[in-house]
């Protein structure tokens, strides 16, 4: 399949998705109309909604690009999610505990956390190539399995906030929020105060993840395509037996391919916790960045520069989708139903093929002959 | 007498815990004999839990419930089968895609029938699963503590019997296992490969959703947006555990079950701390795996997708 | 001859067109098949043979055409509809589900149902003994397909046909994976199926089978019907240049070379199969330089087993592999590759190539971590996009662009593309793993070519092939393998097929 067709399947995709949506809220008995109009204004009404999409989507690009790299070596990284509750509580842990000059600080939580998601996702790839076990299920127990032992550690009585079903703070030295301590500084409220746009803007917390996210997105653009690396990944994703035939490692490769894939999904709990949340809560359920990082890895035809995009459209629907229920009372989970229907048209490129050839028929005004 | 209790008490749970898991697992079964991957059995339970907890508590009858919750996993196994039949879809893709929208279906549902709770109003006790057995037995006594169970755990071992008969004694069963196995040669024998396909697909949504019921209207009282967290994948690590066979999947779900009857047991006495043991019917079915897996080879053609020439 | 009846056209297609998208591959055919007749269907790989029976059976809809099934006008939309209408279709590679037993292949789809839906399988097994019996047709109705031979696999799918009270049979390249004793037999077979009035198409491009058992054949080449004639009215030759479309001699023209030392050796080899089971057993074997080595046998005898261990893809559990005096046995795929060893794999789609892989990315496989390809890790496109340029020159691939994905290649340009890779690499010992299967005379011929020519340059060439006559054909010395063992091997001028055939079915050997 070429590329222009592949972009077309995901916008005829997306446009799909969002005609689900619709008669969802419609059924439901909401305006689909209005529905939509306040997701629109609820990402471009205001700088500020602005930069809120843009910090929502950081972590989705992340693990959309380690789902995205594990589909290209052949393996379906349903465990971004573990992945990336490992990444944050190993990010926190380091922030909190350790004491180290700014910037240094922030580069080893990051590292730290990398470190912890790659080990948890090569436990997966090793699992696959030692035992032949399917990742798919052992990603997915590792997901639980992660998001338990994250809140054994929170509970922790020297991490545990008092009075608060989270940890203690990371220290101010290992955080990675763009200015943040002259945003509240005397000076800062000042220069703020005459300059409305940037003020709205900097107003949430605005943070270098999203930078590390593009860099992210380009470096494995670039092993993919220019490194033997990637070369011996991609032929152990589309054939292992003929990589296996060539001389090629097929079970080392699938570990390597696997600890990359965490190291990028914990990358993006690392750059959640030191951006944006500061802490590890106490979960009792999965946040679902892993399993969003899916649907745009899926919804990028698992290109990394596309996660891109599809990062912010996710980001986007999932932070608009939050604003329906205060201001009209529709559920957000409309958001859910939408993401899950672009992604099942997307499966299915053959149907699309079909409607596409449908619509061009009766476009040229052609009667075609059935072939059969 | 405590202990044996104690034990009676950790074998009662154990089966009240893997009932669903059955259900579910039966479902994998079918569905993957037939050669069609449905990882999307998690999404399949989540949207019967809410069915059946909701027409329950609404009709006061968990038998309607519970029925309801078989209906409301065929229907999203109906979008599963279309994509993967019909539309030759990566089967893991399209199970993704049901697993974002069965839960998101359910939990909008819950919303919008429930005035914006996260959470359906918990059924009467009166209206939950009816226990056939009970007062049958002295209440806590160790026989009674295993036997004196909700409906569900009892059906759920008939179905497995049900399942094994239809799969290996009747003709659909043979077809069934046929498509999986050599599509092709199926075919070229006047099989209708599709419309087997279908058959299994569907009934493999509705033993999901019933596994969905029978923990949201027996193991408890409603259904909540975490009720349903990872026995879908837990019952398809069963399937494998068992070796694609019915009775070997309910051995899996046995001791995925008896996992947290045990933690379950453990939690109460408080020796141990709860979120450790909440990781360890997920380790287990790892491990599990790891013990067992290298031995057993699934259907042949199952996960490809097959394509009738024109 | 004398049991065909001339006033019963059983079968007869009219003007069959068939189009796969912009590809022709059936055009305007006409065929007609008389009740008691052995027709056969004579063509290349890929000349529509298939393609216009597929049809005939309902596995394909023709793009235009008619068919006639004993004079009366059908629609074929099915296999279910051909198998009404009498119609049987043995295919090239079986359709047996491996895990059920022959009872339960035969029945599916016509199960015997004791009501509600619930299997008969007594009476199955029962009308299957009667079929077997009644044919001539040995097998053991409750063995399961994975543990019986080809030959009782093949007449399981004869008895299918049967037991749907087939009276047309299509076989399709039956004899492609039979020694030359079970051949004669399912001749007889076939005679005796004629003989009690049904009548036979084979599926073939094998002329010496034709002369000896079929009646008539019709000649198709690239997806035209060429012509009808009466076979004891033509000789092989001209069935040959009809076939091809142009005068071929299937000898392989090459000189006498007197092989030198040896440069592979492989000592009381023992390897597993994937069940576990002893596949090798104790296998010796020498190849010298400047020889072609034909390793003949029937399928199943081990040689996938031994071309594993020889690459490095499979574990010996035993035994030495001895590549000029050094021990291989049991070193990674690439540790044997540098040794000197290439192989062209028995599956091009499976493990020679990366469909999805460019032709360039394809044709460094091997050697994309070396020098020029790449250097510290990062690929050097220019070097890459070079050499696949010259290569697919200089071995005439088809279309000339090596950014063509491997799988949108024709099966004869992709086994240039790992001829053009394995050949490259200049190897010692170059093992070719039925490197011609499935393509057309051409492209046959070019393969062999460029075996000789490797073994005039005093390389070894270890050929594994189940085709006897390519064997024959291109080997200097002739090892026949049987049961994981080498029972002979026999000089390529003092071989006969018959001695070879006895050989491969294990005739002239203990069993154990």
């Amino acid at each position: 399949m070429n590329k222009g067709n592949k972009i077309v399947i995901t916008f005829i995709s997306i446009l799909f998705g969002l005609i689900v949506g619709a008669l969802a809220l419609l059924i439901a008995g909401f305006n689909p109309l209005e529905a939509y109009q306040i997701m629109f204004q609820g990402i471009f009404g205001s700088p500020k909604y602005i930069s809120w999409t843009i910090v929502r989507s950081t972590p989705l690009i992340l693990t959309g690009i380690s789902v995205a790299f594990a589909f290209k070596t052949g393996l379906f990284n349903i465990g971004a999610e573990g992945q990336y509750i490992i990444g944050s509580l190993v990010a926190t842990l380091v922030g909190y505990f350790f004491e180290l000059p700014i910037v240094i600080h922030a580069i080893v939580a990051m590292l730290a956390g990398c470190l912890a998601a790659a080990i948890w996702g090569g436990i997966a790839g090793l699992l696959k190539a030692r035992f032949g076990i399917n990742e798919v299920i052992t990603t997915i127990m590792l997901n639980w399995t992660a998001l338990y032992f994250s809140n054994y550690v929170v509970f922790w009585e020297p991490f545990k906030r008092p009075n608060r079903d989270a940890s203690q703070q990371i220290l101010d030295t290992a955080s990675i929020e763009i200015l943040e301590n002259w945003k509240v500084s005397d000076a800062g409220r000042e220069f703020l105060s005459n300059n409305q746009f940037l003020k709205d803007f900097l107003n949430p917390p605005v943070n270098f993840g999203f930078i590390i996210a593009i860099l992210v997105a380009i470096l494995v653009w670039y092993i993919l395509k220019h490194t033997t690396l990637g070369y011996q990944l991609k032929a152990v994703g589309f054939n292992r037996d003929a990589a296996e035939y060539g001389g090629i490692d097929i079970k080392k490769n699938m570990v390597v391919a696997m600890m990359i894939a965490g190291a990028i999904a914990g990358l993006a709990g690392a750059t959640q916790v030191l951006g944006v949340s500061k802490e590890t809560a106490i979960l009792t359920a999965a946040e679902g960045y892993g399993f969003d990082g899916m649907a745009v890895a899926l919804i990028a035809s698992s290109n990394p520069i596309a996660c891109i995009p599809a990062g912010l459209l996710f980001g986007g629907l999932k932070y608009a989708g939050s604003k329906l229920q205060p201001s009209i009372g529709a559920p957000l989970e409309v958001i859910n139903i939408t993401i899950g229907v672009i992604v099942f048209f997307i499966a299915m490129p053959k149907l699309i093929h079909i409607l596409q050839s449908a619509i061009s028929k009766r476009k040229r005004g052609v009667k075609v002959e059935n072939t059969k | 007498m405590k202990i044996l209790n104690d034990i009676g008490g950790i074998i009662g749970i154990s089966l009240m815990y893997s009932a669903p898991l059955i259900y579910t697992s039966l479902g994998g079964v079918l569905t993957e004999n037939s050669g069609v991957v449905n990882i999307g059995l998690e999404g399949m339970m989540t949207i019967g839990a809410f069915a059946g907890a909701t027409v329950a508590y609404f009709t006061g009858n968990p038998w309607i419930g519970f029925i309801a919750a078989g209906i409301a996993g065929a229907l999203l196994a109906l979008l599963h089968a279309i994509a993967c039949v019909t539309f030759t879809a990566d089967q893991v893709v399209s199970g993704i895609a049901i697993n974002f929208i069965g839960p998101g279906m359910a939990l909008f549902l819950t919303k919008i029938f429930f005035d914006g709770a996260a959470m359906t109003i918990p059924i009467d006790l009166n209206d939950k699963m009816p226990r056939p057995l009970d007062g049958l037995f002295t209440q806590g006594s160790f026989i009674d503590s295993i036997f004196n169970q909700y409906a569900t755990v009892y059906i759920a071992f008939i179905l497995v019997f049900l399942v094994w008969f239809m799969l290996y004694k009747t003709r659909i069963g043979l077809r069934i296992r046929s498509v999986g196995e050599h599509p092709k040669a199926a075919e070229t024998l006047g099989v209708n490969v599709y419309k087997v396909k279908y058959l299994a697909v569907i009934l493999s949504g509705v033993l999901a959703g019933l596994g969905g019921a029978a923990m949201s209207i027996a193991v408890v009282s409603n259904f909540r947006n975490t009720l349903i967290s990872g026995q879908g994948f837990i019952a398809l690590a069963a399937v494998i555990f068992g070796k694609w066979k019915p009775q070997g999947a309910m051995w899996g779900c046995l001791l995925f079950g008896a996992a947290q009857g045990i933690s379950i047991y453990l939690g109460r006495s408080g020796v141990i701390s709860s979120q450790l043991l909440a990781m360890l019917p997920y380790i287990i079915t790892i491990i599990v795996l790891i013990l067992f897996v290298g031995e057993s080879r699934g259907p042949a053609a199952n996960g490809v997708p097959y394509e009738r020439n024109k | 001859m004398s049991n065909i009846d001339y006033n019963t056209r059983v079968v007869e297609m009219k003007n069959i067109t068939k189009k796969f998208g912009d590809f022709t591959a059936n055009d305007n055919i006409d065929l007609t098949v008389h009740k008691g007749e052995i027709h056969a269907l004579l063509g290349e790989n890929g000349a529509g043979k298939t393609t216009l029976m597929n049809i005939l059976y309902g596995l394909y809809q023709p793009t235009s055409g008619e068919i006639f099934i004993n004079g009366q006008k059908v629609q074929v939309t099915n296999p279910n509809v051909a198998i009404g209408l009498g119609i049987g279709m043995v295919h090239q590679h079986f359709m047996l589900i491996d895990p059920f037993t022959v009872t339960q292949n035969i029945m599916l789809g016509m199960e015997e149902s004791k009501g509600l839906g619930i299997l008969d399988l007594d009476k199955a097994t029962k009308k299957v003994e009667e079929l077997s019996k009644k044919y001539g047709l040995y097998v053991d109705p409750n063995a399961y397909i994975q543990d019986i031979s080809v030959g009782m696999q093949q007449r399981v799918e004869i008895l299918k046909a049967l037991y749907r009270g087939a009276d047309i049979l299509i076989l399709d390249e039956p004899t492609a994976v039979l020694t030359p004793q079970e051949i004669e037999e399912l001749m007889v077979i076939m005679r005796s199926l004629t003989d009690q009035g049904k009548t036979v198409i084979i599926i073939t491009h094998k002329l010496k089978e034709i002369k000896q058992v079929a009646d008539y054949c019709t000649i198709i080449r690239r997806g035209k019907k060429i012509d009808t004639v009466k076979v004891e009215d033509v000789s092989e030759e001209e069935l040959a240049s009809m076939m091809v479309g142009r005068n071929v001699s299937f000898k392989v023209d090459k000189a006498h070379k007197e092989p030198g030392e040896v440069v592979l050796e492989i000592d009381n080899l023992y390897v597993k199969d994937n069940r576990g089971l002893d596949a090798v057993k104790g296998l010796s074997l020498q190849l010298r330089k400047g020889e072609v080595l034909g390793i003949a046998g029937v399928d199943g005898n081990g040689q996938k087993e031994l071309l594993e261990a020889l690459t490095g893809l499979r574990k010996a559990e035993s035994g030495r592999i001895l590549m000029k005096g050094k021990d291989i046995t049991n070193l990674s795929p690439r540790e044997i590759i540098d040794s000197g060893i290439n192989n062209i794999p028995e599956d091009r789609q499976k493990r020679g190539l990366v469909l999805d892989f460019t032709v360039a990315e394809n044709l460094i496989l091997e050697n994309y971590h070396k020098k020029p390809f790449s250097n510290k890790g990062r690929l050097n496109h220019k070097a890459i996009d070079d050499f696949a340029s010259e290569s697919i020159e200089k071995f005439d691939v088809r279309p000339r662009n090596i950014r063509q994905l491997a799988g949108a290649l024709s099966g004869g340009n992709q086994q240039k593309v790992i001829l053009a890779r394995e050949i490259t690499n200049d190897p010692d010992v170059l093992i070719a793993a039925q490197p011609t299967r499935g393509l057309d005379v051409g492209a046959i011929e070019y393969v062999h070519k460029y075996l000789i020519n490797q073994r005039d340059n005093d390389k070894a060439v270890l050929l594994i092939s189940f085709e006897l006559d390519e064997i024959m054909d291109v080997s200097d010395r002739i090892a026949v393998i049987y049961n994981g063992k080498i029972v002979d091997v026999i000089d390529a001028k003092d071989a006969d097929e018959k001695t070879i055939g006895l050989l491969m079915a294990g005739g002239g050997v203990d069993n154990e």
